[in-house]
């Protein structure tokens, strides 16, 4: 199995075991923001749908698309706007993320298409699938069940106080954005930065994705993304109104979690999901395995997601 | 002074259009921010119902009136909060009549900044309602193609739907309540109730009286 060479700082090859950059791309436009849609697998194979999730950008799945497309299928990533390589946008919401995915699968095949989603890109998965049910024929959500069982212990003046905060911050972060760029680094420099956020995966691996999720410059390294991102926010939100989008689902459904509590994830537990779950559905939690459950395990999520869709 | 000076101001790559529709005869008062309702804009001149001796001004928002109008939506009552922040951190303390969407972003935005917001009406307006308590159906909304011309179709779909829970609310304005210094720092004159207007309405602390009464009074603080 060869391992993609990535163009790295000065002599320095990047390349990480398995990693296969996409074999086609291209772009489509949703209201007037270009899309950046990138394909792995025989063009001519069955297709599926993988939404990555935020902060994210379909190169990350650069070992696990490539896996679903040795098994079979025409796998089609796209960026998410002010993610990758799409473009970024003035405004950035949900109502806006999933136009942009209606636009992405609209321009796949018109026949109903197996969606897979990771975090976020799980949520939008499952939020198409309620839109549109005939236009998808099976979900898998990767670690994207918002559960609120991390905030349930939490006093109402916390959660007052936290509201507060996090308006606070809000405007605080729309203060200073005006003219702010990506700090620049070297690689090195960049994948300790993202591994704050994703602790759990190898320096390997961040140092590969900074080749393939950043540009260089003069000064150094950026990642591509819009630095008008931001992780968190404020706004009416609960994670029962995602929830909400499963008991409906009526086509084949499959969840993997986990277990590991990390910081982007929402360490949701399967007994969080009883409830929710639609007849029919499975469920598999995996153990010692944090957020970036295909990230960490690819083969095996791979093999489940495989099975699942045969 | 008549007609409309438009000052720029940069939210991020936003550029909001800031309009100075009257002086005033005490030019010393803190500047009445108009925020107007979904799909409208700053009016042309101060409309002869609004009353007030000092400086008037108003914002379009995002999309709207003379602001730019971003490339393919994504609009949020956050983001028009942000912009309304922007406002603030250029004129300083002043007091808001918001009418319908503008009446929820200037609640938001007062109890971000109880301390530069002094005095807060709400009234009627396009967009008051929102999208109710919760959210409806899943639904991918995209506008009809139209010329690019404010009002901008993206910001009518998007932002007429989101939701506006009472509880949540209930929050903002108590942050109000407790930290501004005036006696009625909030005043509803809505006819129209919906619940979040409700749950305003019936905080204790919060007034109502018509907005002529309402900027009288504000018009006599400090």
């Amino acid at each position: 199995m060869g391992g993609d060479t990535g163009v790295g700082d000065g002599m320095e090859q990047v390349t990480y075991p398995g990693a296969r950059r996409p074999d086609r791309r291209r772009r489509v436009d949703s209201g007037g923001v270009s899309i950046s849609v990138v394909e792995w697998g025989e063009p001519n194979d069955p297709p599926v749908v993988v939404a990555h999730g935020g902060f994210d950008f379909a190169e990350t799945l650069n070992v696990f698309a490539p896996m679903l497309a040795d098994g079979g299928w025409r796998v089609v990533g796209w960026d998410q706007r002010g993610h990758g390589d799409s473009a970024r946008s003035e405004l950035y919401s949900w109502d806006a993320d999933v136009r942009d995915a209606a636009t992405v699968l609209a321009s796949v095949s018109a026949d109903p298409v197996p969606l897979v989603g990771h975090s976020k890109g799980g949520s939008m998965v499952m939020y198409l699938a309620a839109t549109m049910p005939q236009r998808v024929r099976a979900l898998v959500n990767l670690d994207g069940l918002p559960s609120g069982a991390g905030m349930s212990d939490v006093s109402e003046r916390e959660r007052t106080r936290s509201i507060r905060g996090e308006l606070g911050a809000w405007l605080a972060h729309r203060r200073s954005l005006v003219g702010k760029e990506r700090r620049p680094g070297t690689i090195a420099e960049l994948a300790e930065r993202r591994g704050r956020m994703n602790p759990r995966l190898s320096p390997e691996w961040l140092r590969y994705l900074v080749t393939v999720g950043a540009i260089e410059s003069d000064d150094g390294w950026r990642w591509k993304i819009d630095p008008t991102m931001r992780f968190g926010g404020f706004g009416p939100w609960d994670p029962d109104w995602s929830m909400r989008q499963l008991p409906g689902v009526a086509v084949p459904f499959l969840g993997v979690l986990g277990l590991e509590p990390e910081v982007m994830g929402w360490g949701t537990r399967p007994e969080d999901l009883d409830r929710y779950l639609p007849p029919d559905a499975r469920v598999v939690a995996l153990d010692g395995v944090g957020h970036f459950v295909h990230i960490e395990q690819p083969r095996r999520v791979a093999d489940l997601v495989l099975e699942f869709l045969s | 002074m008549s007609g409309d000076r438009i000052t720029f101001l940069q939210h991020h790559r936003i550029r909001l259009a800031l309009h100075g529709l009257a002086d005033g005869e005490r030019g010393d008062l803190r500047p009445l921010l108009l925020l107007h309702g979904l799909g409208e804009a700053t009016p042309a001149a101060v409309p002869p119902h609004v009353e007030w001796p000092g400086p008037v001004v108003g914002l379009d928002f995002t999309g709207h009136g003379h602001s730019t109008i971003p490339t393919g939506g994504g609009y949020t009552c956050e983001i028009l909060v942000a912009d309304v922040d922007a406002a603030l951190e250029h004129l300083g303390p002043v007091t808001i009549v918001g009418r319908g969407l503008g009446a929820y972003v200037g609640l938001l935005a007062a109890a971000a900044r109880p301390d530069v917001v002094r005095g807060l009406v709400l009234v009627d307006g396009p967009g008051l309602a929102g999208g109710g308590t919760e959210p409806g159906s899943p639904s991918i909304v995209a506008p009809p193609p139209s010329a690019v011309a404010p009002p901008d179709p993206f910001a009518l779909v998007e932002l007429a739907r989101d939701p506006r829970p009472p509880s949540y609310v209930q929050t903002f304005v108590r942050f109000i309540l407790e930290e501004s210094d005036l006696v009625d720092p909030v005043v509803v004159d809505t006819l129209v109730r919906p619940p979040w207007v409700q749950a305003v309405a019936s905080e204790p602390g919060v007034a109502e009286r018509p907005l002529r009464e309402a900027l009288g009074r504000y018009a006599e603080l400090d």
